[in-house]
């Protein structure tokens, strides 16, 4: 355990969390009452300072008083901003200090008050926190908003830019073929970009007619965008939008062959039209690369994120995507055990399988991570017994197949009247867990075996604790019950996820909070706060004690469960963070986001190893292959996009479902890949020769351009249908039975 | 504003809207102020909507709630609304004379919530449910998905009151079955259980040996039926065929003869008019389909008696319209049937014949009440025609008069009016009703009479004639009543009639003409069989039908008179003419097939050939079903 907390906290005060969360609108305190701060350490004093400011305003009386005294802060200093900041911000405007912005800076002022207790040299080893100390110190006086939206003041004719852009449409129009589909890609930001100068500049009736003239020309999976854009047509509206911040913020990232972008460059020079080359200059970033232009599809299939496709060097870092070594555990070969298989009459049959298994978990795979690459919880004697049962059941295990496929069970909720928000499974089926529109979580035992709370503290003083059957007589027999209702969040519940151990349940809500319920008790142990916004999934690691969550916030937070702090947050991501999992190595964590981007990151330094752009909607659901090397991801859209961690590519495009995917899951070997949906199907889909068919081509991973065969029907191996019941989580248990959940939606 | 493409993607909040409510919170908006506000709040109504959507999609939903969107203001730092989170849609409503629109805002009692004694029942406890959808990634072994039974999506209550009432109404206890029925008949909280007790009275059919059980389903029809509160909708169809199945079926229960399934149809059909007259609406052809069931049954000589017995006492409790259209038309063929039961003396045929008696009687009561209501109507609409002489009183009360025998209002009119009778022909929709055509008075009485003989005169006489619009209708009383004088006054009264039609606009020619094609086969048989005729008289007990129905007309001489009779109705009614003719000839034969057919119960002897040809070619037209 110590070691853990130590690996925990060293990089939890190195690492900073990214600030650039343009959600904040109003005032940033950070800033107002400061003088301009020469050195970064003064600079989280300023910080520090305004956060109590802030806290104060909110009555958190408590929070102001541990931060005081967690940061050894004397009182004198902090009171007179405060009061400065009191009479400079009206306090109607300034009460209402966007809450994104204190959580924050909650979190930084932490992460410097711990590395200025340990007095630790003050690291900050990203280059976008750098950048936003340097944004943040520069736009001092204004919201940061309006130091974002200021570059667009820049002022051309408003009635040249229909001109500028026919000009430029021509122009692509009639380059080559092979040169087109490329260019083409320069229209959708340049034609946001230009709209939003316009609508900055006022120029309100001009904005109108270039978006009537040229929205029809975009790409259909554009079209979301571009309805938040065409609402807004006001230089006040653009303040506080989000879509647009985004835009903004990030430079939107093209791919183009050399060939092309010297067409490009040679065209624009000519022609002098130095508005576009303004706006390519500074909203966009341009990767080019050398060799053949890519084709309309190879195009397609990459682009739809809302900024544009990944920079090369992002996918460039090494993701070890091996899985750990799994301990050498000794499988009592118990009498039952021996009788069921001599029934079975293939005895002998165990003895070699579990040999090779071992044999294999010997030999470090080269991809996986060093084994203490994170620290992990030891194993407990609970744990060994159920790597235990896990490996007889896994002995048991149907291998499936094209020609053998899954049985399918359905765990249908009766009467939820459309509140069914969340479903997790234990990893062996014991268990069942639905989150609720409501605010409670309810967790049903799917086995015979009844669900039992701990005897209160008075009773258990009376048990003899040297009898051996001790755990069993410590549960409250009267309390049996199929099912338990856990109360505590106050709003909807969107995720729920059951530690691997069964002992703990992981509960995420609106209400910002992420819940840590025991399942001995059936009470809440803990709630972990520092999202502040709606936290929209939460996910236990595979060997336990860590976990993940993401939400409205953009940032997603990974924890231990004995820290109330996050220990790493990983931002980046433009949109909400839809949904979070962990790699089975525990090494890395995926995240699905609204910006229709897929990230990794690695858990040990919290750095963004990969970023998938391909789909066209937010992403709803994650699931990596058992092996590790493949992930799989579903979105609004109704497509399953399948991806190679390694090399950083799509490998498969999936496409059948007509609603959004909600559920994803890899049966226990890896062939069969289940999908489930809104539109009331369950889609199992052969996994194995899409990977397949992937690895034996040479892979161009160089370029990262690769030719997705359209063999979804070939891949489908089945459709199921289910009456009027979404599904909303799928579970193969340890025996490959396909289990799937939803509620019945009786319209 | 370039409202074309605002329009195109949004709803927009007018100007017009932000200056009412600055007025009604008592602030005066400039113009210009007033529309950039509007342009303000529907980007910010927009954004808000954006942000909100999110919220629905991490909720696994697909429809957009209140509460997702005061989510999205209450993340926003804006005031959330209230009052909206209930469930069923929220009426938006249009004040002309303010050009207001408004969320309808109903007041709500909440001394009669709060002493309210229904009390709704919780919701259901959320729970999860597993069944093997898949087996193998093959088969869908049990439809996904669904509540497990649909009767347990019925509350408890409902599923007591259910159980407590079928078992009080299908039980031994009569006291018990009269409050059952009294209560399912006031009952307003049972709409939930209508597919039940449908289903239930369904089951007829396996209960048709039993007319004590078959009497208590066709009671709790009746409670059904009479509920106000139960809007039967489509399941009016199942109601009426299971109706249909106690008038038209040979039940089991009439095998003995002990059994009194004769009140059982009965009281089925006056049922079946029940449900048709007070619920008719519900399903559109209803009666054209009753009809035709019920002539399907009557023109087939194959069904027992009883059958026939339900079909006409079906057709009567459907009112006199229904006899005109159907019975009417097929009663000189299936006359012929009957004749053959009835003079089928033989001890073997005597329950037979006693089933024949009954549906004489039947008959004769149907067609008495079709000439009265048609003496009525036309009265009436002879009055309402010739510029209402009688003054309003006198029409409304002959409309009203005539309004119960008439086609059911609801049904609407396919045929285009044709003149002054064309009301007698509503309902007439329906490819199969196209070639009827309304037959007079007078030629209907002589035709019936004809069949019916003094019967028929007498009773037509003695009852209260023309129902209770004498008033309305002096001329025609007067007219009719000498009817029932001797065969003189007949002779007379007959003779007149033709002049009475000649009032109504209906002329007999204008009838006779269309009808006119097919007689050629008929014709050749008629003419030969006539010799036979004056035989029939000493067979004739109660109705020596043929000498009185030899009314000479007045256009053509006595020994021509029978043939051009049978000119006349060759056309349509050829068959009338060989039912005249057929008793004679061949009483052996007529009176053989039903002894040979006896032992097979009430099976009416297929007795002449021809009436099977006449049947099959008319109905093979007639009923392209």
């Amino acid at each position: 355990m110590a070691a853990v907390q130590d690996g925990g906290s060293e990089p939890e005060g190195e690492k900073e969390p990214q600030p650039e969360l343009p959600s904040d609108g109003s005032s940033a305190p950070a800033a107002t009452p400061a003088s301009k701060p020469e050195e970064q350490q003064q600079q989280q004093q300023q910080t520090l300072l305004a956060v109590l400011q802030f806290l104060k305003r909110n009555k958190l009386i408590e929070s102001v008083d541990a931060l005081r005294r967690e940061a050894g802060l004397a009182d004198e200093p902090d009171e007179a901003p405060g009061s400065e900041a009191g009479g400079g911000v009206g306090g109607a405007a300034a009460g209402s200090a966007d809450s994104a912005d204190a959580s924050a800076l909650l979190s930084r002022v932490a992460g410097a008050a711990q590395s200025g207790a340990a007095s630790a040299p003050c690291n900050i080893s990203f280059s976008s926190i750098v950048l936003f100390i340097v944004l943040s110190v520069g736009g001092e006086d204004q919201p940061d908003v309006s130091v974002v939206l200021s570059a667009y003041s820049q002022q051309g004719d408003p009635s040249l830019y229909q001109v500028y852009y026919s000009g430029l449409k021509k122009f692509i129009e009639s380059v080559l073929d092979c040169h087109r589909a490329e260019l083409s890609q320069l229209f959708y930001p340049l034609f946001v970009h230009m709209y939003l100068e316009l609508v900055y500049n006022n120029h309100e009736s001009e904005a109108k007619a270039f978006f009537e003239k040229f929205s029809g020309d975009q790409e259909c999976y554009y079209q979301d965008d571009l309805r938040v854009l065409s609402g807004l047509t006001k230089k006040e509206h653009m303040k506080g939008n989000e879509t647009l911040l985004d835009f903004r913020t990030s430079k939107f990232v093209l791919r183009i062959s050399r060939d092309s972008y010297q067409l490009l460059k040679r065209h624009l020079q000519e022609r002098q039209n130095n508005q576009i080359w303004n706006i390519i200059q500074e909203h966009l970033y341009i990767d080019i690369f050398d060799g053949m232009p890519r084709s309309k599809s190879q195009i397609d299939s990459m682009s739809g994120s809302l900024a544009g496709e990944a920079r090369r060097e992002a996918n460039k870092a090494k993701v070890f995507y091996g899985l750990l070594k799994e301990p050498e555990i000794e499988v009592p070969l118990d009498d039952e055990d021996e009788e069921a298989e001599n029934e079975e009459g293939k005895p002998k049959k165990k003895k070699p399988k579990k040999d090779s298994m071992g044999s294999k978990s010997k030999k470090q795979d080269p991809n996986a991570p060093q084994q203490n690459r994170i620290p992990l919880p030891e194993l407990k004697d609970s744990d060994k017994l159920d790597k235990i049962m896990y490996m007889k059941e896994a002995t048991k295990r149907i291998r499936l197949g094209p020609e053998t496929l899954p049985s399918i069970c359905f765990y249908t909720f009766l009467n939820v009247y459309q509140g069914l928000t969340a479903v997790d499974f234990t990893d062996d089926s014991s268990l069942i867990a639905g989150g609720f529109a409501d605010s409670t979580v309810r967790v049903w035992s799917v086995t015979p075996k009844k669900l039992r709370k701990v005897k209160s503290a008075a009773d258990l003083s009376l048990i003899d604790k040297e009898s051996d059957d001790v755990l069993e007589r410590i549960m409250d027999e009267k309390t049996a019950s199929e099912s338990k209702i856990l109360y505590g969040h106050s709003g909807p519940v969107y995720g729920v996820s059951f530690s691997p151990d069964r002992n703990y349940l992981l509960s995420s809500s609106e209400d910002g909070t992420v819940r840590l319920w025991s399942l001995q008790t059936f009470t809440c142990l803990v709630a972990y706060k520092g999202h502040n916004y709606p936290v929209w999934d939460t996910q236990f690691s595979p060997y336990g004690y860590y976990f993940v969550s993401g939400g409205h916030d953009r940032v997603a937070r990974l924890w231990a469960t004995d820290h109330y702090q996050p220990l790493r947050m990983f931002a980046g991501h433009l949109g909400d963070i839809t949904c979070t999992r962990f790699h089975p190595n525990s090494n890395y964590v995926a995240t699905g986001s609204a910006d229709r981007t897929i990230r990794l990151w690695d858990v040990l330094n919290g750095h963004c190893v990969r970023v998938f752009t391909g789909h066209k909607g937010p992403i709803h659901s994650l699931a990596f292959s058992p092996n590790g090397k493949y992930l799989a991801s579903g979105s609004t859209d109704g497509r399953v996009l399948l991806w190679d961690l390694g090399h950083g590519l799509m490998i498969g495009e999936l496409k059948g479902h007509t609603d959004t995917v909600y559920a994803l899951k890899f049966s226990r070997d890896g062939e069969i890949l289940a999908s489930g949906s809104m539109d009331n199907t369950v889609r199992l889909w052969d996994a194995f020769k899409a990977f397949d068919d992937v690895e034996t081509d040479d892979f161009t991973a160089a370029t990262g351009h690769i030719h997705l065969p359209d063999n979804s029907q070939e891949l489908l191996l089945g459709t199921y249908l289910t009456k009027a019941t979404p599904v909303i989580h799928l579970h193969f248990t340890r025996r490959n039975l396909l289990l799937a959940a939803g509620s019945y939606n009786s319209q | 504003m370039t409202e074309t493409r605002e329009e195109r993607r949004f709803a927009e909040v007018p100007r017009e809207s932000i200056k009412l409510m600055a007025e009604s919170a008592g602030v005066e908006l400039g113009d210009d102020v007033a529309a950039m506000l509007a342009e303000d709040v529907c980007y910010r109504l927009r954004e808000a909507t954006q942000n909100s959507s999110q919220f629905m999609r991490h909720a696994k939903r697909r429809k957009l709630t209140v509460e997702d969107f005061n989510r999205a203001l209450r993340w926003s730092n804006t005031e959330t609304i209230c009052g909206y989170g209930a469930q069923d849609a929220l009426p938006f409503r249009p004040l002309k004379e303010g050009e207001l629109f408004f969320v309808e805002d109903r007041e709500v009692n909440l001394v009669e919530l709060a002493l309210a004694t229904n009390i709704p029942k919780g919701c259901a406890e959320t729970m999860v449910r597993v069944h093997v959808s898949y087996l193998d990634g093959k088969g869908n072994l049990e439809p996904q998905g669904t509540v497990p039974s649909a009767v347990q999506s019925l509350s408890d209550d409902l599923l007591k009151y259910y159980q407590q009432i079928t078992r009080a109404i299908l039980g031994e206890d009569p006291h018990l079955m009269k409050v059952a029925l009294l209560d399912l008949q006031s009952n307003s909280k049972i709409a939930a259980l209508l597919p039940y007790f449908v289903y239930v009275i369904s089951g007829v059919k396996s209960v048709s040996h039993d007319l004590d059980q078959l009497n208590r389903l066709l009671h709790m029809v009746k409670s059904l039926v009479q509920n106000p509160y139960l809007y039967l909708g489509s399941y009016v169809r199942s109601l009426v065929s299971s109706v249909m199945y106690c008038i038209l079926e040979p039940l089991a229960a009439s095998i003995n003869p002990l059994n009194d399934h004769w009140t059982l149809r009965d009281y089925a059909a006056l049922l079946l008019s029940h449900i048709f007259w007070t619920h008719g609406d519900l399903v559109s052809g209803l009666y054209h389909q009753i009809l035709l069931s019920l002539q399907k049954v009557l023109s087939d000589p194959v069904r027992p008696l009883c059958s026939h017995y339900g079909a006409v006492v079906g057709l009567h409790a459907l009112g006199w319209k229904a006899v005109e259209r159907v019975l009417y038309p097929h009663l000189p063929a299936y006359w012929a049937n009957l004749q053959a039961v009835l003079d089928d003396y033989s001890v073997s045929n005597a329950q037979v014949k006693a089933d024949g008696h009954k549906v004489y009687g039947a008959i004769l009561v149907a067609v008495e009440r079709l000439l009265k209501m048609k003496a009525v109507s036309l009265s009436a609409s002879a009055e309402g025609g010739a510029a209402a002489l009688q003054g309003s009183v006198g029409g409304m009360m002959g409309f009203r008069e005539s309004s119960p025998g008439l086609s059911p209002p609801p049904e609407p009119l396919s045929e285009p009016p044709l003149g002054i009778a064309s009301h007698l022909q509503a309902g007439g929709a329906g490819c199969q009703w196209e070639e009827w055509t309304p037959v007079s008075l007078p030629d209907m009485y002589c035709e019936l009479y004809s069949f019916f003989g003094d019967s028929l005169a007498v009773r037509f006489s003695t009852g209260p004639a023309l129902g209770g619009a004498p008033s309305a209708t002096p001329i025609q009383s007067s007219d009719t009543r000498k009817e029932p004088g001797s065969g003189a006054a007949n002779l007379e009264s007959t003779r007149k009639m033709p002049q009475l039609t000649a009032n109504m606009n209906i002329s007999p020619r204008q009838d006779g003409s269309p009808r006119t094609e097919p007689a050629p086969p008929s014709l050749a048989t008629a003419p030969g069989r006539l010799g036979g005729a004056p035989k029939r008289k000493k067979g004739g007990q109660s109705r020596d039908i043929f000498p009185k129905a030899r009314f000479p007309p007045p256009q053509v001489g006595p020994p021509a008179f029978s043939f051009l009779i049978g000119g006349r109705q060759m056309g349509r009614r050829c068959q009338g003419r060989r039912f005249q003719t057929s008793f004679t000839p061949t009483p052996s034969l007529t009176s053989l097939p039903p002894r040979a057919y006896a032992h097979k119960l009430p099976v009416i002897g297929r007795v002449s050939k021809p009436v099977r040809r006449w049947t099959c070619s008319h109905y093979s037209l007639y009923l392209p079903l």
